[in-house]
């Protein structure tokens, strides 16, 4: 990333604004996919770009609570399964709070513990992370496709489908994706002080 | 040390926020939270006005004092309530004494009051052989009304695209003095008749 710190908070702040207006959230909340394919995630990615802008010296200080990446790391897991449970999703459309609690927390509770922790996390933590979120794609995805019922009650169930089949391609990718890393990429074992 | 530290604090406040949020781990959906809220904090309806599929205007607090099964409906639907309205003519047969007695009564709230209006509400009751005493079918007059029933009963109505809706259907329990106790599945009437049995005793 070649961007000044300053420049990747204003990304973030304003890909966040973006995401926040009423006509990116009607067509982002219209299906349970582009909620949690899209939304979600690019929520996170809008903190993660915060997270990179935040002064060293800040960030020196979270560090030293923050050893191997690992509480970081556990944070963002928690909050991500809270935006993963069906009633909160429908919560989140339909409530006020639980929208404005959705826009703070996945940028500020997942996007920048990432941005903080991933480049501080050791091998066996960013393993256990990633076979973790292909495992939760996998189970989801099952879940999703077989579930005779509705599990949001502002979705549709051929969407909950759609979300499922879209769940399970993405695992399949990733864990090819990751195959190949292991066999064939360039893997760095040892930790490495970050230089963001 | 005081990664160590950290890591524990997040892990027990994350498991507390995950079972607030699933009300310790029982509700993961809308629909389960909401039936467990309900009946935990019996909600009061509001007094909203229906027209019945006679046409006459009555007001929610009319039907107080005696027990009421209210499921929501739209007529032109093809998907549950096509079942929904059988569901609720079995009702009338397995409580006809206490309906004879005016304890216990049942009714259909369409929530498409604008296509639905009292001539095809009672087009609906027929096509389902209702037994001809104690099922009302009705919509709400007024939108404000219609919010409010959504709101406190918790009916989500989704156009499915196909000019239809796909809705959250149940058999919802309103006891004597107005208030919303319980909220259970559409297809299983002998659960609900229980249920409304089961208080009628005491």
């Amino acid at each position: 990333m070649t961007l000044l710190p300053a420049s990747r908070a204003w990304v973030g702040l304003l890909l966040c604004g973006v995401l926040a207006t009423p006509p990116a959230r009607s067509v982002l909340e219209a299906t349970m996919t582009l909620q949690m394919l899209v939304q979600i995630p690019l929520l996170a990615v809008a903190g993660w770009f915060v997270g990179l802008a935040i002064p060293h010296r800040i960030a020196a200080a979270v560090a030293r609570w923050n050893g191997g990446g690992i509480p970081g790391l556990l944070l963002a897991t928690f909050v991500g399964m809270v935006w993963m449970l069906p009633r909160m999703m429908d919560a989140s459309v339909d409530e006020g709070w639980f929208t404005l609690a959705k826009f703070m927390s996945v940028p500020l509770l997942i996007g920048v513990p990432v941005a903080l922790s991933w480049s501080r996390a050791g091998f066996v933590a960013r393993g256990v992370v990633l076979l973790e979120l292909i495992a939760t794609a996998f189970r989801l995805g099952w879940l999703y496709l077989v579930s005779p019922m509705r599990l949001c009650s502002n979705y549709l169930l051929s969407d909950q489908q759609q979300l499922g089949k879209y769940l399970l391609g993405i695992g399949i990718a990733a864990s090819l994706a990751l195959a190949w890393t292991l066999m064939w990429g360039h893997i760095r074992v040892e930790y490495v002080e970050s230089k963001l | 040390m005081r990664s160590l530290l950290a890591s524990l604090l997040i892990f027990v406040a994350g498991v507390a926020m995950l079972s607030l949020a699933t009300n310790g781990f029982s509700a993961f959906t809308t629909e389960a939270a909401r039936r467990i809220d309900v009946r935990e904090h019996p909600r009061a309806v509001p007094d909203v006005n229906l027209q019945t599929a006679r046409g006459r205007h009555i007001d929610f607090k009319s039907l107080r004092g005696r027990w009421l099964l209210v499921d929501f409906i739209y007529t032109r639907c093809i998907a549950y309530c096509s079942v929904q309205g059988g569901v609720f003519a079995r009702l009338q047969d397995r409580l006809a004494a206490p309906i004879a007695h005016e304890k216990v009564a049942l009714l259909s709230i369409s929530f498409d009051p604008e296509h639905d209006d009292p001539e095809r509400l009672a087009d609906y009751q027929q096509r389902f052989g209702d037994r001809g005493a104690g099922w009302l079918a009705a919509r709400p007059v007024d939108a404000t009304d219609l919010a409010a029933l959504h709101r406190v009963f918790g009916v989500t109505a989704v156009p499915d695209g196909l000019g239809g809706f796909v809705h959250n259907a149940a058999i919802a329990v309103v006891d004597p003095r107005g208030q919303l106790v319980a909220i259970m599945d559409w297809d299983d009437p002998r659960a609900a008749a229980r249920f409304v049995i089961a208080r009628l005793g005491s």
